[in-house]
């Protein structure tokens, strides 16, 4: 089993094999967050930059912390105090970057395949930190590595994803990558968020909250998008909150081991109440500490592998 | 291509145990002492030294792993990464006699990148190394405490040590030109 891409652009172009030799190798650098020194010197010399033209705190501070750990050097630019606001393309930015002996670019942008132009322009490494609507696959990737550290499995996993299925990049990178696994995924979100012919990925659509609740072994909410709300996809947001928030009473309809993800920032109150998000089935913060160890090993991976 | 057999499942056997004699002698006795294998036949070795010493001693000294691939200097150097698995010491290697153990010791380099890692999880008051074969050719200034054998080789030859619970057959030293 051999690791031979270049890039993370995205799980639907990653194998089986890829994508749990990325799980395996995680859980060894999840041990290196567990040291009191926590680095290691597998990348020492390299140069990570972040580059990022979306608001994100968690994403780009875990990429930041697992290229530290690995002893690689960081640079942050984010997209409002750079140069593509005083006019420049997206390419050329990355290719100034890129310019200064950059070995891999961390990338996030709001349009849909920005990050496959970019691989494609680049001689350096890049990595999907979200793209439009499209992938997050590491989000995605720490989701498994998050199951599969709770249930030991993937194959045959029952896991539900709620929200807004049409505007969430996680959603879509959670699905190519479960069913690659052999877990059994259903979406569930308002019909105004579900995308047309979604079945053709291989899910069940349900617009049943509680029956997908029954059934799941797991629930991934969605944040609500509210910056994309704009074109009246809801009629409000409480009606939303009543039909597809998860509560502890709803909660309760489902088996005791059922587990409740989120991918950060939550909107308490809406996707999730207050005592699901802290409450005992909530493994909202294993994955933030988890989203470390699978980045790291993300890194580990493309960093110089040769195309 | 000619495989000369260097050592038997016997010879290792007692190599094995004349190093855990030498190693409770050398340390005068178990305490604070411990043992490290690195990935993979020097994890095999270490749990037959800790064997040993409890036949011997009575006494379960502390096991652990080491997985020394974050730690190799050729890591920037070679096209496809190879496979990192866990590392596992789930005691404090702080003050503690720590010998260090691997199957074939030829360069030092895979050792080098043992001592960093080890003491990244502490500061051991001592840090010896035991290995099954010790074949020449160093490349950095590291010596073994506690050797199997010493066996004289060109530094083109191979020295291929089996392991009944690594490769699932009888336990070998095998020389290939």
């Amino acid at each position: 089993m051999s690791w031979k891409h270049k890039h993370l652009l995205g799980l639907e172009s990653l194998s089986r094999q890829d994508i749990e030799l990325i799980l395996e190798t995680a859980k060894s650098f999840k041990e290196v967050s567990s040291r009191d020194i926590k680095k290691v010197p597998a990348l020492r010399g390299k140069t990570v930059v972040t580059l990022f033209f979306e608001p994100s705190t968690r994403t780009r501070i875990s990429f930041e912390l697992a290229a530290k750990r690995l002893s690689a050097d960081t640079l942050n630019i984010a997209a409002n105090v750079s140069s593509t606001s005083k006019g420049e393309t997206l390419l050329d930015t990355a290719r100034n970057i890129e310019a200064m002996s950059v070995d891999a670019m961390v990338v996030r942008h709001s349009l849909s395949g920005s990050v496959l132009q970019l691989a494609e322009g680049l001689k350096c490494s890049v990595v999907n930190a979200g793209d439009g609507c499209r992938e997050h696959p590491t989000q995605a990737l720490l989701d498994m590595f998050t199951l599969q550290e709770k249930f030991g499995r993937i194959e045959g996993l029952k896991v539900g994803i709620i929200g807004d299925i049409l505007h969430s990049r996680v959603a879509r990178s959670n699905i190519w990558g479960l069913t690659k696994l052999g877990a059994k995924v259903t979406v569930c979100g308002p019909a105004t968020l579900m995308p047309r012919g979604i079945e053709a990925m291989g899910v069940d659509v349900c617009y049943d909250l509680t029956k997908v609740l029954k059934q799941s072994d797991a629930v991934i909410a969605l944040r609500l998008q509210k910056e994309r709300q704009q074109d009246k996809f809801l009629p409000s947001m409480r009606e939303y909150s009543r039909l597809f928030g998860i509560n502890q009473a709803k909660l309760n309809e489902g088996s005791d081991h059922l587990i409740v993800m989120h991918p950060g920032p939550t909107n308490r109150g809406v996707e999730l109440s207050a005592d699901v998000a802290d409450g005992k089935q909530s493994v909202i913060l294993d994955q933030v500490t988890n989203g470390v160890a699978v980045r790291m090993a993300v890194l580990y991976l493309v960093l110089g592998t040769k195309e | 291509m000619a495989v000369v057999k260097i050592m038997d499942q016997e010879a290792i056997r007692r190599a094995v145990l004349r190093m855990a004699h030498e190693i409770l002698e050398k340390n005068k006795g178990v305490e604070h002492l411990a043992l490290v294998g690195i990935r993979t036949r020097g994890v095999i070795l270490a749990q037959r030294l800790k064997k040993a010493i409890k036949d011997i001693e009575g006494v379960d000294v502390p096991t652990g792993i080491l997985d020394i691939t974050l730690y190799r200097d050729d890591l920037t150097l070679v096209g496809t990464k190879p496979l990192v698995r866990e590392t596992l010491i789930d005691f404090d290697i702080t003050d503690m006699k720590i010998v260090l153990v691997d199957d074939v010791f030829f360069t030092g380099r895979t050792i080098r990148a043992g001592l960093d890692a080890l003491v990244d999880f502490g500061r051991p008051a001592i840090i010896q190394l035991a290995v099954l074969v010790d074949r020449g050719h160093r490349e950095l200034p590291i010596r073994a405490d506690f050797v199997g054998k010493n066996i004289p080789t060109t530094k083109a030859q191979n020295v291929k040590v089996v392991l009944d619970e690594s490769d699932g057959k009888t336990d070998e030293v095998l020389m290939e030109d």
